[in-house]
């Protein structure tokens, strides 16, 4: 577990009420991790206006938590079907032509990105 | 001219009364004549646009034509289309050129329809208003200060206005239903799965649907003919038999047992919306339908799961936008991480990143049982209410949008009460069901849409109640003031 996930999951330790329903409010501090983990830069404007919505968001999502689902399946597909399997053959061309050029920066066949390692 | 149905320019086109380049030069006329004030389209490209429609008469000419060649069709900026620019609303793709066609365009293109262009929508489908699109906000046809619904705003406002005779869209939580209600036209999002998402750029997976947009039902039929059917590109893709959608659309309704869920006209509910959508009801009574009283328990909590589940799987989808192998990349950057930071930063709206944000906290270690899981649960209850309902009912009905369009700018800055447009929309996206939205009245000369929700598979059965409506009354058929 990573470093940052690590103090969410500290910071939330308090987020269980007496009646331990889970309530939620998004600190700045979180939004500076959160959206870290989404690799977005946020202005210290932007967070303090963030920081208001977000919580209103998260206030409507708990509605969910006084709801009973012990022994409820969780449903990920709206017809429960299962994951199709094809055979592991070739289907496109090469499109190396037609890819290539829709990148920001690249060189001979290959997307450029910064120096990773040193 | 302008209120012919599909069927009737493709009769036309058959004998020659005018060409599919005559039809789409004189819609592409009045896209030029009307766009600047309304912003439906982002890209429009005569020259491409006209080519389709020449190929068209040549397949006419040759005898080889099919209910939709040379028809010219609107196509919301989310299908990626080979050679356009595909922006999906956001300065992230601005200058993203499609290498391939979606399966929904191809589809089109197999048949012969003219692309006549591409049409604006909320950033990544992410809104209910069409105003957190980067390419600026489209204006409501019946008032221009008025907001289109959202996110297929532009396909909304192009046909309110005719400047196209049909028009595609995508529907995550209303996107489809939300604007034909609000501008005052016929929309259907079929059951999850039977329009291929391949080439549809993805939002939230499990819930995103592709469907038509038109003045009718009849229209709406023709359409589905074309965009469904099996696609292995597309892991979610149902594999059934090919349906002719339009084969029902004049059996009778009589016995019809229509549901009507009491959730649907609580609080929340204009009382002017519910007065248009009594006398809709009405309407089907002397059609010979049966009316019923159901329940929706869990509906209230189609909001809340659905702002765990859609940011989630967004979140995750989004995550592609690195500014490595397409769409922008920042311009200056220290090395890699600031070059991400920034290129998503300066590259997703404020709408978007606020999603991205809440569907990276739910699923975060530690939090994804709590909401994610717990989402998934009660969307199975949600679910479940619709399969009691339809032991009772043949089909449910109630409004398709809480209130007639509401100002641009009114909701923007609170995004809760722009959530509350889509309260009897979206819990048909967790359950995967079919619905549309039919024009049903006015309310101070803005149009108001009945939703009808059917069983899985039943848009054949949908498409035959939303046509005996359209038979027996010309709402659908009325057109803004300055369109018509």
């Amino acid at each position: 577990m990573s470093l940052v996930n690590q103090c969410i999951i500290t910071d939330y330790l308090n987020i269980f009420t007496k009646t331990g329903v889970f309530i939620m409010t998004i600190s700045k501090k979180d939004i500076e991790k959160i959206a870290h983990l989404a690799r977005i830069n946020i202005s210290q404007g932007e967070t303090e206006k963030l920081e208001k919505k977000l919580d209103g968001i998260m206030s409507l999502i708990d509605k969910m938590q006084s709801i009973n689902t012990d022994n409820i399946q969780p449903m990920s597909h709206a017809l429960d079907i299962s994951q199709p399997l094809r055979k592991d053959e070739v289907t496109e061309s090469d499109l190396r032509k037609k890819i290539l050029p829709l990148a920001p920066e690249t060189e001979k066949s290959l997307f450029i990105v910064p120096q990773v390692i040193e | 001219m302008l209120n012919l149905s599909l069927q009737s320019l493709s009769s036309h086109l058959e004998k020659k009364t005018f060409s599919s380049v005559e039809l789409s030069q004189f819609y592409l006329e009045r896209i030029k004549h009307h766009n600047p004030s309304l912003n439906a389209f982002i890209t429009i490209d005569e020259e491409k646009s006209l080519l389709m429609a020449t190929k068209a008469d040549e397949l006419i000419a040759r005898g080889q034509k099919l209910p939709l060649t040379g028809i010219p069709i609107a196509q919301k900026d989310i299908f990626c289309s080979q050679g356009w620019t595909t922006t999906c609303g956001s300065k992230m793709l601005e200058n993203f050129i499609a290498p391939y066609d979606a399966m929904v365009i191809e589809k089109f293109n197999e048949v012969g329809a003219v692309n006549i262009g591409k049409t604006n929508m909320d950033e990544f489908a992410m809104g209910s208003s069409n105003e957190t699109s980067y390419f600026g906000p489209v204006k409501n046809p019946w008032n221009l200060g008025l907001v289109p619904g959202g996110s297929s705003g532009g396909s909304a406002a192009a046909i309110a206005a005719r400047l196209a005779p049909a028009a595609t869209g995508t529907d995550t939580g209303g996107s489809i239903r939300q604007p034909a209600s609000l501008c005052g036209f016929t929309g259907l999002k079929p059951t999850y799965g039977l329009v291929s998402r391949y080439g549809m750029i993805a939002f939230a997976s499990s819930l995103d649907q592709a469907g038509p947009m038109a003045i009718s039902a009849e229209d709406c039929s023709l359409m589905m003919n074309v965009m469904t059917g099996h696609d292995q590109r597309d892991s979610t893709s149902i594999e059934r038999d090919k349906e002719d959608y339009g084969g029902k659309l004049n059996s009778s309704i009589k016995g019809l047992k229509i549901g009507i869920p009491k959730e649907f006209f609580g609080e929340g509910l204009d009382s002017s919306v519910q007065t248009v959508i009594d006398s809709a009801i009405d309407e089907y009574k002397k059609l010979g339908a049966e009316i019923i009283e159901i329940s929706l328990p869990n509906n209230h909590l189609a909001i809340p799961v659905y702002y765990v589940i859609a940011p989630a799987e967004a979140s995750s989808n989004l995550s592609r936008y690195d500014g490595v192998r397409y769409g922008y990349r920042t311009k200056e950057y220290d090395d890699l991480m600031d070059m991400y930071f920034k290129t998503r930063q300066e590259g997703f709206g404020e709408e978007v990143k606020r999603r991205i944000l809440i569907g990276t906290y739910v699923l975060s270690a530690g939090y994804y049982d709590a909401y994610y899981l717990k989402a998934q649960k009660i969307r199975r209850l949600i679910s479940e209410d619709f399969i009691e309902a339809f032991k009772k009912c043949d089909i449910i009905m109630g409004p398709s949008a809480p209130s007639v369009a509401f100002k641009a700018g009114e909701k923007q800055e609170d995004p809760l009460a722009m959530y509350m447009q889509d309260i009897y929309t979206i819990s048909t996206n967790l359950a995967g069901l079919p619905a549309m939205s039919i024009p049903a009245g006015f309310v101070n000369d803005l149009p108001v849409g009945l939703q009808l929700i059917g069983n899985y598979f039943s848009e054949a059965k949908l498409l035959n109640i939303a046509h005996s409506f359209q038979k027996n009354t010309d709402w659908h058929l009325q057109s803004a003031k300055g369109f018509e």
